[in-house]
């Protein structure tokens, strides 16, 4: 058995004393040694801490203990989840030499459940971004071509599973940022229901739309990862107070009767490569195949999620991003005055996009700006909610693609954000209405490139979100692994 | 109430509105764990939490809301859906750089709170909030500009305030520190704070304006930094004088915020209209809606207890004087209304049990005295047994050891004047003065109250003080209109 195994083989192995959680470790370490020079999945490895952990797994298999359901599996974190006395940098110069004094709950949840953390992975700083360039420490690149991007803010999670570095990983999704880099790298990302995982330890970005989510390379493993991270929390006052249903029970049960819409305006939606499209009628016309009732559906208010998107987001992320101050944790520019400090402090901590989105947050908030951006902004939210909530009422899932366009070649977007952000326009939908989402590899572009297909389901649907997508991975043509 | 300024006629109203932040008496902090206590060692009451750590969430203290709506009640508030806020600003005290707070849909709203005057003053809203750190600047007299450092202590970051918004319908100095005092007197008799001004759990910011009593209310200047009763009403009077002054030098007032310095006596600029914080607040998407249901507020309203105005009324209809009196204000504020109503249910004269409560009795453990116990000394005074300061001496006694007032009289000697006794005293005094009291007989009302005293006076000399000054003057005039 290889790091190419899925891990619920590997933890059926380690379960049954068939292998040691060390030997698999060991197994992904020497994978990570081996390619993460070249590709820069991690900010961090972990190597010490996931001995330990792994030991203690294989002790407790030893003495017929329940190791738990993900016991000696390596799981990657995305750098903005805390882990006590770990740093977390969220790949941002400001968070420099911070180490959390707490594990995020989804975190405490992995170790419950015997889960090897190996180490912290890349993203855009403060999960800004779609491509993972815009990190203070490099950018990740695309293990299925290294001259490309790996798609952001969760590339490095998403690169370290479509590079074997790790089965599992877990990611964070405010506008996309788990779906986009599991389309671009081939793998499957899944952001949940918001309030379905506790955000307690997620670094925010914009709270009102920040999921952790998990991505895997098939939906069985990323079911099995979202239902050890799912379920009520204390310490997250927009958790959902009610126990997760088992998400894996219904994956083989086939999509026969189900109803299925394709969204219309995101297939035509700006910079939608042919290739893509067609590649998503494929996989629809195979859910048909299994018994699904397929129908164009229209969600009109959909395409206006982009501008409505990047009103939000950076709004909040102004507020919450403002206890960067050089004060009580991370880089302090020692200045003669405190308003010096903070300037000179932010200005050497924060990189270009998140200035960027700071200040368009700070200027849609202002006084006199506010009802014309931020207000009009949650007043389309509204209208996206009303128009998902009338497309449901005849679907029960719908479809499109994840991404406009297969990974683009690293440096071909940087300099104009606005085609960066055209990346999310059919992911945003999801996390302003709240609702969960999965990203399944479905064969290539004409460039070779893995492709993925959206699936949405209504809100606290993720078994059926799952089942549908475990339709379209039998469904879909035999995948191009990394070299 | 009107300020005529010298040398014009024109009459200067003064408008006020408050706005008072008290701490609630919460066990734990608003939205964590940690001790909400004053004193402790800086910076050992905190966690990921307060101190805004990256990831960390805030989640709502159910106690805080019901103290929230306890005052809220207690001010005839109504109890509303509610949302929280940020207000973005920064500072080094404040760990998130936001501060989470209540904005356009607080959670009580359009009450009223009555001055013992019986004087109704709008509450317009009071809303949930947290507190921030606070900051000490290490050098330069103290002050943030020129301080070598500063040094902040978290352990207050979190703890949650209520912010209770008057109307501007206070009219003078004076007015607005009683509306204060009432307030600080609610929020102990609701145990919603401990409202202390000394250690910040209570604190104040005046809005002033001025205006001519034929015009439209004058721009308003907010008053900071005022840490006791005695600071507002100087601040108060002292602002309104200087916007009275500029106005009749004919130049407008500025609308700032402005910061009383206690020692020089005067109100400086902090900040113009201009230079004001854009705080940017929007909703708080880390917490959910409050939606308190009927049932919750009709528990915080079966919950509390009679408050002083009601408490007030009460005693002064029972003691049959009116509710502005000093002595039932007095009775009310030291928690012995229920004792005065006890006395006089028992028989007592009510005026003399509120003379008692009001001189006698700002004692520790007077709560504790029996109301039977009471209205037997006042007896004992009222039928000449004991003089006013014998009385008093045997109240005090009966405080410390919660005795039975006519052992203790016994006990001190003080029995020894009885009623006939003083009768032949009287007697043998008018016998001893001939001249006075034929004059005392004839005299009219001025004479005979001249000569009160200097017969009052013998007859105190003559029973070494022992003698109840009241009953001599009845005996006197009885005597005479024999």
């Amino acid at each position: 058995m290889t790091t190419a195994a899925t891990a619920l083989d590997i933890v059926a192995a380690v379960r049954s004393a068939d292998r040691r959680a060390v030997d698999v470790l060991d197994d992904h370490l020497a994978a990570i040694e081996a390619g993460d020079n070249e590709i820069h999945a991690f900010n961090l490895v972990t190597a010490a801490e996931a001995r330990r952990v792994a030991e203690a797994v294989d002790r407790r298999v030893a003495a017929g203990e329940d190791p738990g359901p993900l016991a000696g599996l390596p799981v990657a974190l995305k750098d903005n989840l805390c882990t006590a006395g770990i740093p977390t940098t969220c790949s941002s110069r400001i968070l420099e030499g911070w180490r959390p004094p707490y594990d995020a709950t989804v975190v405490e949840r992995l170790a419950d459940a015997g889960a090897v953390v190996v180490g912290k992975t890349n993203l855009d700083e403060f999960a800004m971004g779609s491509s993972t360039e815009n990190s203070a420490f490099g950018p990740t690149r695309n293990p299925h071509d290294t001259t490309r991007v790996p798609g952001g803010s969760s590339g490095g999670s998403a690169a370290a599973v479509a590079a074997r570095f790790a089965p599992l990983a877990l990611g964070s999704d405010t506008g996309g940022s788990i779906r986009q880099p599991a389309a671009l790298c081939g793998v499957v990302g899944m952001k949940p229901t918001y309030g379905a995982v506790s955000r307690y330890g997620l670094v925010a970005f914009a709270s009102s739309l920040d999921q952790i989510g998990p991505l895997a390379r098939t939906v069985a493993d990323a079911a099995a990862l979202y239902q050890v991270i799912a379920g009520p929390d204390p310490r997250d006052a927009t958790s959902i107070p009610q126990p997760t249903p088992d998400v894996s029970a219904a994956l083989a049960d086939g999509v026969a009767g189900l109803r299925v819409g394709v969204v219309t305006e995101l297939c035509e939606a700006e910079g939608m490569q042919p290739d893509v499209v067609a590649r998503v009628r494929q996989a629809v016309a195979a859910l048909e195949q299994a018994g699904a009732k397929v129908d164009d559906v229209s969600v009109p208010a959909a395409v206006y999620g982009l501008s409505a998107y990047y009103l939000i987001a950076p709004a909040e992320a102004s507020s919450n991003l403002a206890r960067y101050d050089g004060v009580r944790y991370g880089l302090r520019v020692d200045a003669p005055t405190t308003g010096e400090m903070y300037d000179r402090t932010r200005t050497a901590g924060f990189g270009a996009e998140v200035e960027r989105r700071i200040m368009l947050g700070t200027y849609a908030l202002s006084a006199g700006y506010y009802d014309a951006f931020y207000g009009k902004a949650q007043r389309v939210r509204t209208l996206i909610i009303r128009d998902l909530a009338a497309a449901y009422e005849r679907f029960d899932v719908l479809v499109s693609p994840t991404t406009p366009s297969t990974a683009f070649p690293l440096g071909a977007k940087t300099a104009d954000p606005l085609t960066m952000y055209l990346n999310d326009v059919c992911t945003i939908p999801s996390n302003l209405s709240g609702q969960p989402a999965i990203s399944v590899p479905f064969g290539a572009g004409d460039d070779g490139l893995p492709v993925g297909v959206q699936v949405m389901a209504p809100a606290l649907d993720e078994v059926t979100l799952f089942r549908v997508a475990a339709a379209l991975e039998a469904a879909a043509p035999p995948r191009e692994e990394p070299a | 109430m009107s300020t005529t300024a010298a040398g014009t006629a024109t009459d200067w109203e003064i408008v006020v509105g408050l706005e008072v932040h008290a701490e609630l008496a919460t066990r734990t902090k608003l939205f964590c764990g940690c001790p909400n206590r004053f004193g402790d060692e800086p910076n050992t009451n905190v966690c990921p939490v307060c101190l805004g750590l990256p990831g960390s969430l805030p989640v709502l203290n159910e106690q805080a809301v019901a103290l929230a709506m306890r005052l809220g009640r207690a001010l005839h508030c109504e109890v509303r859906r509610s949302i929280f806020a940020r207000k973005n600003y920064f500072y080094p005290d404040m760990p998130k750089d936001y501060q989470i707070s209540q904005y356009d849909l607080p959670i009580n709203v359009e009450g009223w709170l009555d001055l013992p005057s019986g004087q109704r003053i709008g509450i317009e809203r009071a809303h949930m909030e947290e507190d921030t750190g606070k900051s000490t600047h290490v050098g330069g007299g103290g002050r943030i500009h020129e301080a070598g450092y500063s040094l902040v202590d978290y352990n207050r970051a979190g703890v949650p305030l209520l912010e209770i918004v008057s109307k501007p319908d206070l009219r003078s100095a004076e007015d607005a520190r009683t509306y204060v005092s009432e307030l600080r007197r609610i929020l102990l008799a609701t145990g919603v704070s401990d409202a202390k001004m000394e250690e910040g759990s209570l604190r104040v910011d005046a809005n002033v304006s001025v205006h001519p009593t034929d015009e439209p209310f004058g721009i308003r200047c907010e008053i900071k930094n005022l840490n006791s009763l005695r600071s507002l009403g100087r601040a108060v009077d002292y602002e309104a004088r200087r916007q009275i002054e500029l106005r009749e030098a004919g130049e407008p007032v500025r609308q700032e915020t402005r910061h009383w310095d206690e020692s020089e006596g005067r109100t400086g600029t902090l900040r113009t209209k201009e230079e004001a914080e854009d705080y940017r607040y929007f909703p708080e998407p880390d917490l959910v809606p409050l939606d308190p249901d009927d049932e919750w507020v009709a528990r915080i309203d079966a919950s509390l207890p009679a408050l002083p105005a009601e408490r007030r009324s009460r005693l002064a209809e029972a003691a049959g004087v009116a509710a502005t009196t000093g002595a039932v204000a007095v009775a009310v504020e030291r928690g012995l209304d229920e004792l005065t109503l006890g006395a006089i249910d028992a028989g007592a004269d009510a005026a003399r049990v509120l003379t008692h409560v009001e001189h006698n009795l700002a004692i520790d453990g007077a709560e504790r005295l029996d109301p039977g116990k009471l209205a037997a000394l006042v007896s004992m005074e009222t039928g000449g047994e004991l003089t006013a300061t014998q009385a008093k001496d045997v109240l005090v006694e009966m405080v410390a050891t919660g005795g039975d007032p006519a052992a203790i009289a016994k006990a001190k000697g003080y029995e020894a004047m009885g009623a006939d006794a003083l009768v032949a005293v009287v007697d043998e005094v008018i016998a001893a003065h001939p001249d006075e009291w034929t004059r005392f007989v004839e005299g009219d009302g001025k004479a005979r109250g001249k000569l009160t005293g200097f017969f009052v006076g013998q007859v105190m000399r003559a029973t070494k003080g022992q003698a109840d000054g009241k009953s001599v003057t009845d005996l006197l005039r009885r005597r005479a209109d024999a």
